[in-house]
């Protein structure tokens, strides 16, 4: 790819040559459906799991990079690194949720993660680069806690492998020496901090909002619903593999049911000040990742299907707004909430597909959002954790709010100016792609259920 | 033919969504958008008129559509009727269509408009239709987005109305009580035993026998009840109601007055009584029935004493609405077999007047571009038709006999009056016909200033209701007299739902 932008003058060939790239690992991934192994001595693990988060984390990349085809203009030189980069860090993402080994998983989020860090600092204006040194510099202290806490859990159990792990570990329950240990508590609890930097939980995402207005839109959005699918792929497998016994799990899940409901009303409240469009999606995201660890609190394979379905349909609802607003932002030059004013005049079918995947992040039907919700507070409810359903639906309610403020300015007003968005092939494409994945999801959500509970079936409990 | 092997009701309710669709692809003159809805809507509703002559009275649930939906977790298609559901879905069809015709004159951005206005009715239509809760909730939710696109797209502007303010005010509103009423929802469906349903025939049949509660039943109770008292509405989660009603654009008003706090009440008629065996959540009304008919007693009268103070006529009766729905809560929460098919009726009556008082304000508005009654006055001589019709709307709403109104408010007052339901409710009900008595104040009050008094200089030469305006208020006030002089015509299908119900 780094090669190929040296000779070729037309860098739309490049876009369309990493798309091509990027579907031969697709096409196997459909391919391998079914099968489980493991190889590198249980490093790389290939089962229903890995596949789902690889198809996902390719479709995501694939659909930033049909859509970055545009804004790649900004950037003077290096479009074929961009693209290389975005590549690299999908890598890494579809390593962390393939492997079974906390050494490789630490890996492979740094492997992804720097090239995030170069990505976000890639227009090289002030904002740009001071986004990419908060994101590196708060990226390598939570790596660095991520490690520590690795650390813990090795000294404890002597195995970095995450199945071995389990049984040392359910060995020290049934010997009744857990709490003897408190290193395996606070290896938990550092790995719970440095894996929730990656997803945006509080009180580890003070980088976001200033991040996601920073960086490139096209990184932005992958960002958004890539690192955040990877970091929850890898703390099902972490938790539900290694710490997965009942009597740990109660403990573990109550902390994530906290942290969430903290995440989603902090992000949700603060969303409602916000006037930049992409600080707003940062600070929803935040939210968002309070839903998904609402899935994460109820430990059972309702909960678990539940989180893969929601960064399904959040994936798509997510990447869908960001490209709209990757179009809008291109022409109006601007971030800002109050200049989508009237767009739906100007581009009726753009605000249409923005306004869409915005009731979808609500959860209101016939999206595929409104589906993700009811399967993940049903698994909660089952769990006898109606408190954080109550507090999760009422942020919900909270959040109409300033998702409704976007679409009330697109629909109602007079645009500044009446020209109509432009907006290439490759984005319409791409639109049509998550918007209809939204609809679709909303109205027929059976198969990609099926899907994800047959990922989670390896879960034994 | 067999009726059922063409799936009405599921024709019914996606049609408006099948016009919404075609409208938006391929319709590009307002003439041909207007006429198109026109035309699905009728279809629609003559569908329903003729299942609503086919309905067998004794026979329970009819013209039921069961499919797979979501099965992992046992949501289904789940569609029926009985007694209860079909006035509903006539009144929201007949309504439907109807409000194509009131919203005739739109001609800024008409594509959107009707399109919002269709996949509305298919939403309302869904919840009356619904067997399953998931799917009740489901449309539940659906006419929120059409609702606030509508109302802050097309309503009233500053400084006469605050549009965006009141949509928002309303989404907000309903969400806040769907949130709960989807926390009750999946507790409901957790209290069923495994594998667990959404079932609403099975759950209303089973009862406190076959439920094992998840969470104890006052909690599931109030919590699918707190969205239904914010819909219907009930003092004092009412203050919505105002300010949506007044800002919407007519027809809007018409359908949400008509039908959309409809789905209010019957909720609350199917968690009270459920299809006639048993409440979707046994045993809690019968101890919280004092508290709750107390809250209603309190809506009519509050209703009734804000309404007399209003001076936007729009704004008036709307807050009339508040005070009307306080009977079907009387009437609920009494809970007598009479009561409660007197609440039905009222349900369906208050629908067909309330309709008619918002379209009339809104002809009123149209030709003489005034609402606020100090600057109205002495429209008789030169708007007779409207003036009668006007007049026939606000007498039916007092409860004069031969309207429905009348057979509505009587059939509620006799029931309530002779239920057992608690000690003390003869006085609670003495209470609720004061504001009977109030309402016939600001009613008479209201169409005096507005229509009886010396004519205005101002006004000559207004224009009266043209044809088609003519064409749809009588045949609302043919509604509102034919059930009016022979309400066994409804209560033959309303009764049998609630005769085996205790």
């Amino acid at each position: 790819m780094i090669l190929l932008d040296l000779v070729i003058k037309q860098k739309k060939v490049l876009a369309a040559f990493t798309v091509v790239a990027l579907a031969i690992p697709i096409a196997f991934t459909v391919m391998l459906w079914g099968e489980s192994e493991s190889s590198f001595g249980g490093m790389l693990v290939l089962d229903g799991f890995s596949l789902f988060f690889k198809f996902l984390i390719l479709s995501i990349a694939a659909l930033v990079i049909i859509s970055s085809v545009d804004y790649v203009n900004k950037f003077a030189r290096f479009q074929g690194e961009y693209y290389a980069l975005i590549l690299f860090s999908a890598g890494g993402l579809m390593l962390m949720a393939s492997t079974g080994e906390l050494i490789s998983i630490y890996v492979a989020l740094e492997l992804s993660s720097i090239s995030l860090y170069a990505l976000v600092s890639f227009l090289k204006d002030s904002k740009s680069s001071e986004a990419g040194l908060k994101y590196m510099i708060l990226g390598a202290i939570s790596s660095a806690v991520l490690l520590f806490g690795m650390a813990f859990v090795y000294g404890l159990t002597g195995t970095t492998h995450l199945d071995q792990i389990a049984d040392k570990v359910s060995a020290l329950v049934s010997s009744g020496q857990l709490w003897d240990s408190p290193a395996l508590i606070l290896g938990m609890i550092l790995m719970v901090a440095g894996f929730g930097f990656k997803i945006a939980s509080v009180p580890f995402q003070m980088w976001v909002p200033d991040v996601y207005e920073g960086a490139p839109t096209p990184i932005t959005a992958y960002l958004s619903v890539a690192s955040k699918a990877a970091g929850f792929a890898v703390i099902l497998r972490v938790f539900y593999t290694a710490f997965g016994i009942p009597l740990l799990s109660d403990s573990w899940a109550l902390v994530f049911a906290v942290l969430g409901a903290i995440s989603m009303t902090i992000g949700n409240v603060v969303a409602l000040a916000q006037t930049n469009i992409k600080r707003m999606l940062g600070y929803s995201s935040i939210a968002h990742a309070g839903y998904l660890m609402v899935g994460l609190a109820a430990v059972s394979s309702l909960g678990r299907s539940g989180i893969l379905f929601f960064l399904a349909t959040y994936a798509l609802s997510n990447l869908g707004a960001f490209i709209a607003i990757i179009a809008i932002s291109n022409k109006t030059g601007s971030d800002e909430i109050s200049d989508y004013t009237g767009m739906a005049r100007r581009s009726p079918v753009l605000a249409l597909v923005l306004a869409f995947c915005l009731i979808s992040l609500i959860g209101i039907p016939p999206t595929g959002g409104f589906i993700a919700k009811i399967y993940i507070f049903n698994a909660a409810i089952q769990q006898d954790l109606l408190w954080l359903v109550i507090i999760a639906v009422l942020n919900s309610v909270i959040s109409a709010y300033y998702y409704l403020k976007v679409v009330k300015v697109m629909y109602v007003g007079t645009p500044a100016s009446e020209e109509a968005v432009p907006s290439s092939i490759p984005l319409r494409a791409a639109l049509a792609i998550t918007s209809l994945g939204v609809l679709l999801l909303g109205i027929y959500p059976w198969l990609v259920l099926r899907l994800a509970e047959s990922a989670v079936a390896m879960f034994s409990f | 033919m067999n009726i059922e092997s063409i799936h009405p009701l599921t024709i019914i309710l996606f049609l408006p969504t099948v016009a919404a669709l075609l409208i938006a692809l391929f319709a590009k003159q307002p003439r041909t958008i207007k006429v198109s809805a026109a035309v699905f809507t009728f279809i629609a509703f003559a569908l329903s008129v003729y299942l609503f002559v086919i309905f067998d009275r004794d026979g329970g649930l009819q013209f039921v559509e069961k499919a797979k939906w979501i099965n992992s977790i046992n949501a289904q298609y789940y569609l029926g009727v009985d007694g209860l559901s079909l006035p509903m879905v006539i009144l929201t069809t007949f309504l439907g269509f109807v409000a194509v015709f009131v919203s005739w004159k739109i001609n800024v951005r008409t594509k959107e408009y009707f399109i919002w206005l269709l996949i509305l009715e298919t939403g309302i239509l869904g919840v009356f239709m619904s067997l399953d809760l998931l799917l009740f909730f489901l449309f539940w939710e659906v006419e929120l987005i059409p609702m606030y696109m509508l109302i802050s797209i097309w309503g009233t502007p500053p400084p006469l109305g605050r549009k965006e303010y009141s949509a928002i005010k309303f989404v907000v509103y309903t969400l806040f009580g769907s949130a709960f009423m989807l926390a009750g929802i999946l507790s409901l469906y957790f209290s069923t035993p495994a594998p667990h349903t959404f079932d609403m025939v099975a759950i209303a049949s089973g009862g406190a026998a076959w439920l094992i509660p998840a969470i104890p039943f006052t909690a599931i109770f109030f919590l699918i009840f707190i969205a239904f008292a914010i819909k219907l509405p009930t003092f004092p989660l009412h203050t919505w109601l105002p300010d949506a009603h007044t800002d919407a654009p007519t027809a809007v008003s018409v359908i949400l007055a008509g039908v959309l706090l409809k789905m209010g009440a019957y909720g609350m008629i199917r968690l009270v009584a459920g299809f006639g065996d048993g409440g979707l959540v046994p045993g809690v009304a019968e101890r919280y029935a004092p508290v709750l008919v107390a809250f209603a007693v309190v809506s009519v009268l509050y209703g009734a004493a804000a309404t007399v103070r209003q001076t936007d006529l729009k704004r008036l009766i709307a807050y009339s609405s508040v005070s009307h729905m306080g009977f079907v809560m009387l009437g609920i929460f009494a809970l007598n077999q009479l009561s409660i098919t007197g609440a039905a009726l009222q349900m369906f009556s208050h629908g067909l007047i309330t309709g008619l008082l918002f379209a009339m304000v809104g002809l009123v508005y149209d030709k003489t571009h005034q609402r606020m009654i100090p600057n109205l006055g002495g429209l008789a001589r030169q708007m007779p038709v409207i003036t009668v019709v006007f007049s026939i709307a606000g007498l039916a709403a007092l409860g004069l006999p031969t309207t429905i109104g009348f057979a509505a408010e009587f059939t509620v007052f006799l029931g309530s009056f002779t239920s057992e339901a608690f000690h003390g409710i003869q006085t609670c009900v003495v209470l609720a016909a004061l504001g009977i008595v109030v309402g016939a104040g600001y009613i008479l009050w209201m169409l005096e200033r507005v229509f009886y008094r010396a004519p205005l200089e101002k006004y000559n030469g207004v224009p009266d209701a043209n044809h088609m305006e003519k064409a749809y208020i009588f045949a609302f006030v043919v509604l509102i007299m034919l059930f009016g002089v022979y309400p066994k015509l409804l209560l033959d299908v309303i009764g049998p739902v609630f005769t085996s119900w205790g």
